[in-house]
């Protein structure tokens, strides 16, 4: 820190030369914001290990992690195309939510009216418990399409109906949130309802908008494991969460655990992707992704 | 001046929906190339004046009449910057010309004017953010220029700068408009700024917002600092001074009956 005060040019320096250097990227590595957590994690899973052999705990009931980890390695071939089945699952409804949910709030924010009349028929969908109603949409698409692929469209329609609303409920707001002063400067050079849209509400919209982007990507892997539950179903398309479920009537708990780390890690994974993306699309003007200097 | 009226408001009254008497009965005619700043306290209906000349938003009674048959050109910078933030200063102040649907190559030219016109050469690529307040309010300005407007609306645009960046701005704006002769409506609630500008200070009241004095300031132009140490420019401001405080105690007197208590100065420069 101190550095950086009494020695500005270099800092500049270093600044524009801020992608080539590896060091830097070192330096992002060996930061708090890694280093801490990992820490913490290092910490809990030795704990675990530890309580997991001291108490003699059998790995029915708790396995330990690297338990978990050997068995992870050894069963990946059964469960890493299950995992990619539901990433597929959830990736269709994700796109499905983004783009049917920015749609929607820009056919809303058109018209007070058309807001007012829609918008609790959103939140009604929203409220809906996925899990209650997953048998019925499986049970109506049965009706409309055959076979496998009833069971990966009824998935990607709970999926979808989960992650849509963040999306729909944050760019509606943000939408609505264009600076008032600019909604009149606008106003008074006659920008019609498309210029409007386009250079003013959608930009304002968009921090908004990815941040309804994390919270429905997490959703969306979320809807598509439950609704796998609910589902099922067996067959050669079989997702993680069938995995899980046959690990535990098996009792092959370690094996459990591992489909459970391989899921939570796609979650995570999803959501560092659409924070890198957010970051990166709001880097010269939004506060959520500015590097303060002070 | 009012000969050649760029526009007249006549009787015009504004009531908000909440009630609040905005504007009653409210007369003021701006001549063409003038530079008139409006003047009083909060909530005297001053910026809602120069939003009704917008047209942004309805008056309840009275008519606005423009003086020549096209309609003017009209500008207007807020008190904020207003500047969209994930904009460049150089697509900030194209924005108006984007709305008129003129293509980037053509509109090229115009920003870099106006941008150089400002004095911000330089920091085209800049976003917002990297600014410092009073380069944000010189980017409002460039972008009302643009257009190259024949009437320009200032909703106190100084108002939250430092007063030494507040007064190089005042000095950059009334020399850009000697250059480009434009008729300028100013609200303010700063004195010094009022009497330094312009040409006309209109003194207004509140509750209801009305004119309560209406002060040529026959003083040459170029001002320069000279002007803001004159004894001239003190009696100016004690004078409006004291209009405000007794238009603040109700006793206010009709536009343009008051007695011209001033000579001009021509040995000013």
């Amino acid at each position: 820190m101190s550095n950086s005060f009494s020695n500005p040019p270099t800092d500049a320096a270093n600044r524009s030369l801020r992608p080539s250097t590896s060091p830097r990227w070192l330096q992002a590595l060996l930061s708090p914001n890694v280093i801490a957590p990992l820490g913490v994690g290092i910490v809990v899973l030795v704990a675990w290990e530890l309580g997991v052999a001291l108490t003699q705990t059998p790995p029915y009931i708790l396995p330990g992690p690297f338990l978990i980890l050997i068995t992870l390695v050894k069963e990946w071939g059964s469960l890493f195309p299950s995992l990619l089945i539901t990433l597929q699952v959830t990736l269709v409804a994700f796109v499905a939510a983004v783009v049917s949910g920015l749609f929607v709030a820009i056919v809303f924010t058109q018209s007070k009216w058309i807001e007012r009349s829609f918008f609790p028929y959103a939140v009604i969908l929203q409220t809906t418990p996925i899990a209650a109603i997953a048998p019925l949409i499986i049970l109506w698409v049965r009706q409309v399409v055959e076979g496998d692929q009833a069971t990966f469209i009824s998935l990607v329609i709970c999926a979808w109906l989960v992650a849509f609303f963040p999306i729909l409920s944050n760019t509606t707001l943000g939408l609505n949130s264009a600076d008032h002063n600019l909604r009149n400067l606008f106003q008074l050079y006659h920008a019609n309802r498309w210029q409007t849209l386009i250079y003013l509400r959608l930009p304002s919209a968009m921090p908004y908008f990815l941040g309804g982007l994390r919270i429905s990507g997490g959703l969306a892997l979320i809807g598509a494991v439950v609704a796998e539950f609910v589902a099922g179903t067996g067959g050669t398309r079989s997702g993680i969460a069938y995995q899980i479920l046959i690990a535990s009537f098996n009792l092959q708990i370690p094996k459990m655990f591992a489909a459970l780390f391989m899921t939570t890690a796609l979650g995570v994974m999803i959501f560092a992707v659409l924070t890198v993306l957010s970051d990166f699309l709001l880097r010269h003007w939004h506060e959520s992704a500015i590097k303060r200097e002070n | 001046m009012s000969s050649n009226p760029a526009f007249t408001l006549s009787e015009v009254s504004k009531v908000y929906s909440n009630g609040t008497v905005a504007l009653q009965n409210l007369n003021l005619s701006v001549g063409k190339g003038e530079f008139v700043s409006l003047l009083g306290p909060s909530g005297c209906g001053k910026s809602t004046v120069l939003r009704l000349v917008a047209g942004l938003g309805q008056m309840n009674r009275g008519n606005l009449a423009w003086g020549t048959s096209s309609r003017q050109k009209l500008a207007f910078v807020f008190q904020e910057a207003a500047l969209m933030p994930w904009a460049t200063v150089q697509e900030n102040v194209r924005l108006p010309l984007k709305l008129t649907g003129m293509g980037k190559a053509v509109a090229e030219a115009a920003v870099a004017e106006a941008i150089a016109l400002v004095d911000l050469r330089g920091f085209e690529k800049s976003y917002p953010r990297e600014l410092s307040g009073g380069m944000k309010m010189r980017v409002s300005i460039a972008r009302a220029l643009v257009t190259h407007p024949d009437v320009l609306l200032m909703d106190e645009p100084f108002g939250a700068l430092d007063e030494m960046t507040r007064s190089r701005l005042n000095s950059d704006l009334l020399n850009l408009w000697q250059q480009k002769k434009w008729t300028v409506v100013f609200v303010t609630h700063n004195i010094y700024e009022a009497v330094y500008l312009s040409n006309r200070v209109v003194v207004m009241a509140s509750r209801p917002g009305r004119v309560v004095a209406d002060v040529p300031i026959q003083a040459p132009y170029p001002r320069t600092e000279a002007f803001r140490m004159s004894p001239l420019f003190n009696d100016y401001c004690r004078d409006i001074s004291e209009r405000l405080s007794l238009a603040a105690q109700g006793v206010g007197e009709p536009p343009g009956e008051h007695p011209s208590r001033y000579n001009v100065v021509d040995s000013m420069a």
